[in-house]
């Protein structure tokens, strides 16, 4: 079994098997997507105290949860990079990191168009809101720091480095904010719907969920396959690949 | 063990050499503690209530400014190399490091800002707290900072990306160290407080050196 | 159907600012990521190939 797993730790390997994944993945991502938005428009009921602005947790939910599940993803393929030193795991990281920001912002948009109709601000320094703005902010310092480096391998070490660091500590950042926010009485609003879900913003949720996660796994197959072209361009099997060769005047 | 003060005394040596270095932080702090009144109103009330939080803020900032230089200069003239390559465990030397920066940019903090918190009107048992969660906070800065320093050796971006590395694993010690003052000046009893930083410092401790050690080793390869 | 006019569908009860305000940026997002994750591959390509052509004049 470990010998199927160091196979696909090669890059060119890994490379064949994403290419032959990302497409399938991308259309189950598109299944999904509009599977969620039908349950999630077309079937859920209103809500009874916020009317049909709750929608906005369809993208919300997800969002917040993906930002977190990829910052997870990073460190380990960090811890796994920096144990067993190989390339691949240096390139899963980098190729993670995008689009963990991209969902931690989304989360705070999202958030923050959620708040102001229901809680009448754009902002309010709930923990959970606090903690998603730091997230962001470490997504926003990996991403620096792998780019001012131009020694690859050393960018992809500092950079599993800090993830890592990253990662143990934002169950600590969690923490304080939730204290100092139960502290400070005034905003201690909750975003957590009544837990009599009804049964369709439910299956909303979780088919939007999973969607988001589907289209992780094939936009980073495909980013991957990206930076392994980049890298290993200097062999000879990239420089045989039909895609390079096929086009070439 | 001998090699851990060898290491710190030679650091204070040379940072008393380069005073100016050292000086600026703390001017910086000084005059941050200043800008915020300038900004906001000289009101008494209102800097009772934002001077803890404005001080502790400029006390991390300015710890900060001064993280780049924990081991530039010796990687610059090549004595960082000697320092990872010594039979030494590099642990302690970096430890080692770490302490003798504290003492020089943390600790003058700790001393300055019951001074500056007079400007801000608060009052004597707050001035207490705050020095006394500074005193305890800046030397975790320092082992967190001393980790983003360790990464950045020789980077462009420099001293703002150690910032946007750095800051935002300060939050919990930045929520905590004011907290505690906030928590002294409102009637609830600091003692949670200090226990929190307290049981942050000790873990940043030991945890810190190892962390920089592998940064460094990755930064010298 | 939830809706009985296109229009009451984007007026979302009052609340269409908010609710096609955080579709339409995640939509947005999502699909400039797929965009650049793509011209970042045709990229890497022409840069193989250049590097090739370099090699074999």
């Amino acid at each position: 079994m470990t010998m199927r797993w160091f196979y696909y730790a090669a890059p060119q390997t890994f490379y064949g098997l994403a290419g032959r994944l990302w497409p399938w993945l991308a259309a189950l991502a598109l299944a999904l997507t509009l599977a969620g938005l039908w349950v999630g428009f077309a079937l859920a009921p209103a809500d009874a105290q916020q009317g049909e602005g709750y929608r906005i947790i369809f993208v919300h939910v997800p969002a917040s949860w993906m930002s977190m599940v990829i910052y997870l993803a990073m460190a380990f393929w960090a811890v796994l990079g920096l144990t067993f030193n190989t390339r691949l795991s240096g390139m899963m990281t980098r190729a993670l990191a995008p689009t963990g920001a991209i969902f931690a912002f989304l989360s705070l948009w999202t958030g923050a168009l959620w708040g102001k109709p229901m809680w009448g601000a754009w902002w309010v320094w709930d923990a959970r809101l606090t903690s998603e703005l730091v997230l962001f902010f470490l997504y926003l310092g990996y991403i620096a720091l792998t780019s001012a480096i131009d020694d690859v391998r050393r960018a992809d070490r500092a950079g599993a480095l800090i993830a890592i660091v990253g990662a143990i500590n934002v169950p600590i950042i969690y923490f304080s904010v939730k204290w100092w926010n139960t502290l400070h009485q005034g905003a201690s609003v909750s975003i957590t719907r009544s837990p009599s879900m009804a049964q369709m913003m439910l299956w909303g949720m979780l088919l939007m969920a999973l969607a988001m996660w589907v289209y992780t796994l094939a936009i980073v197959c495909y980013r991957v396959r990206t930076l392994i072209i980049e890298r290993e361009r200097h062999t000879d099997w990239v420089k045989a690949l039909p895609e390079v060769a096929g086009v070439k005047a | 063990m001998s090699a851990f003060f060898a290491l710190v005394a030679r650091d204070l040596r040379l940072a008393f050499r380069r005073k100016a270095e050292v000086l600026s932080g703390l001017f910086f702090f000084v005059v941050v503690a200043a800008l915020f009144p300038l900004a906001i109103g000289p009101e008494a009330a209102t800097l009772r209530h934002i001077g803890p939080g404005v001080l502790w803020v400029g006390a991390l900032l300015a710890s900060m400014l001064t993280l780049p230089r924990l081991f530039e200069n010796d990687w610059r003239d090549g004595s960082l190399e000697h320092l990872v390559l010594s039979p030494h465990p590099l642990g302690l030397l970096v430890l080692g490091k770490i302490f003798a920066h504290w003492l020089v940019s943390g600790l003058p903090l700790v001393a300055l800002a019951p001074l500056l918190g007079l400007q801000f009107d608060l009052p004597s048992d707050a001035l207490g707290m705050l020095a006394l969660s500074l005193l305890l906070g800046t030397p975790v800065l320092s082992c967190i900072g001393a980790i983003g320093a360790a990464l950045t050796l020789g980077v462009r971006g420099g001293g703002v990306l150690v910032a946007l590395l750095v800051l935002p694993l300060f939050v919990p010690v930045l929520v905590f160290g004011a907290g505690a003052v906030e928590a002294l000046n409102s009637g609830l009893g600091a003692q949670a407080h200090v226990s929190i930083l307290l049981a942050m410092l000790l873990p940043a401790v030991f945890f810190s050196p190892w962390a920089c050690s592998a940064a460094l080793r990755i930064a010298l390869e | 159907m939830r809706w009985e006019t296109w229009s009451d569908f984007w007026f979302m009860g009052g609340y269409g600012l908010y609710v096609w305000g955080s579709m339409g940026m995640t939509a947005l997002l999502l699909l400039l990521e797929i965009a650049q994750a793509h011209l970042a591959h045709r990229r890497a390509l022409a840069l193989v190939r250049a590097e090739q052509s370099l090699e074999n004049p």
